[in-house]
C-alpha cells in the first residue's frame, strides 16, 4: 500500500454549547493514502461532517473545537518528506494548503457557490489565492477546469452566475474549484446527498475519474452504503463520534463485524426479498451530550452483554487493516461467541 | 440593464404627476387666502379680487393646476408671495446647503455605520459587538436636537475645536457658482476656505447622520450574521481566501441590499427632514426655507419645496432599484 498523506490520529472535536460540552468527533484515527478513497459512514450527527470540517480547519468556532489529537498531513519540502499537524500550524500556513492542496466540497450544490460572482470569478479566485497567474492564465485554468468536470460549453458559462445552472452542474462546478489548484486531498461531505439519482451517478463518475486519473485521493463522507460500494477503497464506520469499525470496502461489505455494522447493511433493500419487511436498527441515535460511560451503541445493539453497559470498547484489529470496536472480538472465545450470535 | 433603467425612468412619469397633482390639492384645501395675505389685513375685496384674478386663483382648479404644470414642466417654480423673487433660483442655494450637509452625514453615517456592523457580525459576541451595538442603540434614541446641543457645548463652546453655527465664516464669504462650498471653494483655489467650509460641516453632518448610522449598523450586522452562516461563506474558506476578503468581498456584497434600502430612505428622509438639525446649527437649509414658507404663508414656496423634496426622494429611490440589479445578478424585471 501507498504512504499516507493524510493522517489523522486520536482527533477529538468538542462542541461547547449551554447544554455543556459536545464531543462531536472523540478520539477519531484513520489514514488516506495516496490515490486511494476512503469512504466515512455514518448516519446524521455521527461526526463524519465535523470530521471533515476539522480536517479543513473550518469547524465553527465558537462552539467547536479541536481539543486533542493531530492531523498529519504529508509536505514535499526540499525533497523531503515532512508531516505538517495541521492542528499546531499557524492560520496562515493552513489557509496556503486549505483549497491548495487539500480541498473540499459540500452537501449543498444550490447554496454553496456565491450567487453575486460569476462561476469564473469563483474558480479564478481559488487560483490566484495559491497560484501566481496573468488574468488570462487564470481565466484558461477555469475554462479548463470546467472542461475537465464536463460542464458543457465552458468559455460561456465562465460568464455565467450560479444561479443560472441546475443542481448537478454546480455540483460540477463546485469540483472544479476543489479541483482547480489540483489537490492531493479532495474531501468530498455528501456530495450527491442533494442531487437527482442521475445526476449522483455522474458526479461519482466524475469524481472516480479525477482519482484515476489525476491520483486525487478523496475521502469521501457518505451515509449511502451504495456511494461507498461504487466509490470507495477503504470503509471506516462512525457512529456517535467514534470509528466502530475500518477496512478494505469488501470486508465492511461482505464480512462485517460490529453489530452496527452488521445492522446497516442488512438494512439494505435487497432484490431478491421483496415481500420482506425492510430491516432497522431499533432505537436512536443518542443524543449529542447523553452519552454515558460503555460502548456507545450498547443501547441498540442485539448483542449487548454486561460489560457493554460498564466500559468503553476499544478499536482492535482483527485482521490485516481491519479493525473492529467491540467486546464480542476481544478474545478467541468471544470471536466464537460473536459467530454464534450472527448465526443465529 | 439600459432597457431597464429606461423603462424605471419612464415609469416615474406618473409618480411624479400624482406627486404633483397630491402636493398641489394639499396647498389648495389648506385654508386662508393667498391674495388676502399678500395684500394684508386690511385690504378691499376689490384688491382681492383683483389679485386673484392677476394670479390666476379665480380660475377652475384643474385649470390652475394645468398652468402650474406647464410652468413645472419649464422649471418654472413660480414666485414668492413674501419675496417676489423666482423660486426656481430662490431655493438652489437652500437645497445646495442641505444636500451638501446631507451628502456628509449619510458619507459618515455609511462608513462608520456599515463597518461597525460588519466587525460586529464577524466578531459577534465580542466586546466590540456589545460595545458598538450599544452605541447604535444610543444612537437611535437620543433626540437630535440633545445630541446638537451637546456637540455644541463639547465641541464649540468647551474645547473650541470646530464652529457651532453657519456654513462658513461671515467676514470671509465663500464665492459662490454652485452654492456646494466644499466644490465652491475648491473650484475658487482657496484650501483655507475649503478647510473652514469642511469644519462648518461636521458638528450638525455627525448630529445629522447618528440615526442613519446606528440604524445602519443594526442592519448590516444582522444582514452580515445571516450571511456569514451560509454555505458559499463556507465554500469561500475552504478555497483558503483571507478573512478580510471573505467578510468584505464576499459577505458584505451579499449582505448589501437590505443596508442599501435603509441608505436611501434615510438619505431621503435627511433631505426633506433636517429641519431641526438646521435650525439648531444655523444651517441655511431647504428646511428651513419650507419652514419660513408655512410661517409666512408663501404658498408657492411651501409647494414648491414639497415637490423638490418628493422629487429628489423618488430619484434616490430609483438610483437604490437601479444599484440592487447592479448588485445581484438574480433581480432582473
Amino acid at each position: 500500500m501507498n504512504k499516507p498523506v493524510l493522517e489523522v490520529n486520536h482527533l477529538s472535536t468538542h462542541f461547547f454549547t449551554d447544554r455543556g460540552e459536545i464531543p462531536a468527533v472523540d478520539d477519531v484515527s484513520f489514514a488516506i493514502h495516496e490515490k486511494e478513497v476512503l469512504g466515512i459512514v455514518g448516519e446524521s450527527g455521527c461526526g463524519k461532517s465535523v470530521t471533515s470540517l476539522s480536517v479543513m480547519g473550518l469547524v465553527p468556532n465558537p462552539p467547536g473545537k479541536i481539543v486533542a489529537g493531530e492531523i498529519l498531513f504529508r509536505q514535499q519540502k526540499a525533497g523531503n518528506e515532512v508531516d505538517e499537524d495541521l492542528v499546531k500550524i499557524s492560520k496562515k500556513r493552513l489557509r496556503r494548503i486549505r483549497g491548495n492542496q487539500i480541498a473540499m466540497i459540500f452537501q449543498e450544490p444550490m447554496t454553496s457557490l456565491d450567487p453575486l460572482f460569476t462561476i469564473g470569478f469563483q474558480i479564478i479566485e481559488a487560483v490566484k489565492l495559491h497560484r501566481k497567474v496573468t488574468k488570462k492564465q487564470a481565466r484558461q485554468i477555469a475554462v479548463d477546469k470546467l472542461k475537465l468536470v464536463g460542464i458543457p460549453r465552458p468559455d460561456e458559462v465562465v460568464d455565467e452566475y450560479p444561479h443560472q445552472l441546475s443542481g448537478g452542474m454546480r455540483q460540477r462546478v463546485m469540483i472544479a474549484i476543489a479541483m482547480s489548484c489540483d489537490p492531493e486531498v479532495l474531501i468530498a461531505d455528501e456530495p450527491t446527498t442533494a442531487l437527482d439519482v442521475t445526476i449522483q451517478a455522474q458526479i461519482l463518475e466524475l469524481m472516480k475519474k479525477l482519482n484515476k486519473e489525476k491520483g486525487t485521493a478523496i475521502m469521501m463522507i457518505t451515509h449511502d452504503l451504495g456511494v461507498v460500494a461504487e466509490m470507495c477503497d477503504r470503509v471506516a464506520v462512525m457512529y456517535a463520534g467514534k470509528i466502530v469499525e475500518q477496512g478494505t470496502v469488501r470486508t465492511i461489505l461482505k464480512d462485517p463485524k460490529h453489530p452496527y455494522t452488521r445492522g446497516l447493511i442488512r438494512s439494505l433493500p435487497k432484490m431478491h426479498e421483496r415481500d420482506k419487511r425492510l430491516y432497522s436498527i431499533p432505537g436512536n441515535v443518542p443524543k449529542p451530550g447523553s452519552i454515558q460511560n460503555g460502548c456507545r451503541f450498547a443501547p441498540r445493539c442485539g448483542d449487548v452483554f454486561d460489560r457493554c453497559l460498564k466500559e468503553n470498547p476499544e478499536l482492535l484489529p482483527l485482521n490485516e487493516g481491519h479493525h473492529c470496536r467491540c467486546f464480542l472480538y476481544e478474545k478467541e472465545g468471544a470471536t466464537v461467541h460473536a459467530e454464534t450470535v450472527a448465526r443465529s | 440593464m439600459i432597457s431597464y433603467t429606461i423603462r424605471r425612468i419612464l415609469m416615474l412619469i406618473p409618480v411624479l404627476i400624482g406627486m404633483s397633482l397630491i402636493t398641489f390639492s394639499i396647498i389648495h384645501l389648506i385654508p386662508g387666502n393667498p391674495a388676502q395675505t399678500i395684500l394684508g389685513e386690511q385690504a378691499t375685496p376689490q384688491a382681492i379680487e383683483q389679485l386673484e384674478e392677476q394670479l390666476g386663483l379665480n380660475e377652475p382648479y384643474f385649470v390652475q393646476y394645468g398652468n402650474y404644470m406647464m410652468g413645472l414642466a419649464q422649471g418654472d417654480l413660480g414666485t414668492s408671495l413674501r419675496t417676489k423673487g423666482e423660486i426656481s433660483s430662490e431655493i438652489w442655494p437652500f437645497l445646495a446647503a442641505t444636500i451638501e450637509l446631507t451628502i456628509f452625514a449619510m458619507v459618515f453615517a455609511i462608513i462608520v455605520g456599515v463597518n461597525a456592523g460588519i466587525i460586529s457580525a464577524w466578531k459577534q459576541n465580542s466586546i466590540f459587538d456589545y460595545a458598538s451595538m450599544l452605541i447604535a442603540l444610543v444612537g437611535v434614541s437620543m433626540p437630535i436636537f440633545w445630541l446638537g446641543l451637546m456637540e455644541q457645548w463639547i465641541f464649540a463652546q468647551e474645547l473650541g475645536w470646530l464652529p457651532a453655527f453657519g456654513r462658513g465664516n461671515p467676514r470671509d464669504p465663500v464665492e459662490t457658482v454652485t452654492h456646494f462650498y466644499l466644490v465652491d471653494s475648491m473650484i475658487n483655489g482657496r484650501p483655507d476656505q475649503i478647510w473652514t467650509s469642511f469644519k462648518h460641516l461636521i458638528l450638525p453632518g455627525v448630529a445629522l447622520g447618528t440615526i442613519p448610522m446606528a440604524i445602519i449598523a443594526r442592519m448590516t450586522r444582522s444582514s452580515m450574521l445571516e450571511v456569514l452562516r451560509s454555505d458559499y461563506i463556507r465554500t469561500i474558506e475552504a478555497k483558503g481566501a483571507r478573512d478580510l476578503s471573505v467578510v468584505y468581498r464576499h459577505g458584505f456584497k451579499n449582505a448589501v441590499i437590505p443596508v442599501l434600502t435603509v441608505v436611501g430612505l434615510q438619505t431621503g428622509t435627511l433631505l426633506g427632514g433636517a429641519i431641526l438639525t438646521e435650525t439648531i446649527f444655523s444651517w441655511p437649509g431647504v428646511g428651513r426655507y419650507v419652514y419660513e414658507a408655512i410661517g409666512n404663508r408663501d404658498y408657492p414656496v411651501i409647494q414648491s419645496g414639497i415637490i423638490v423634496i418628493a422629487t429628489m426622494f423618488v430619484f434616490i429611490n430609483l438610483i437604490v432599484d437601479l444599484l440592487y440589479s447592479y448588485i445581484d445578478p438574480r433581480i432582473k424585471y
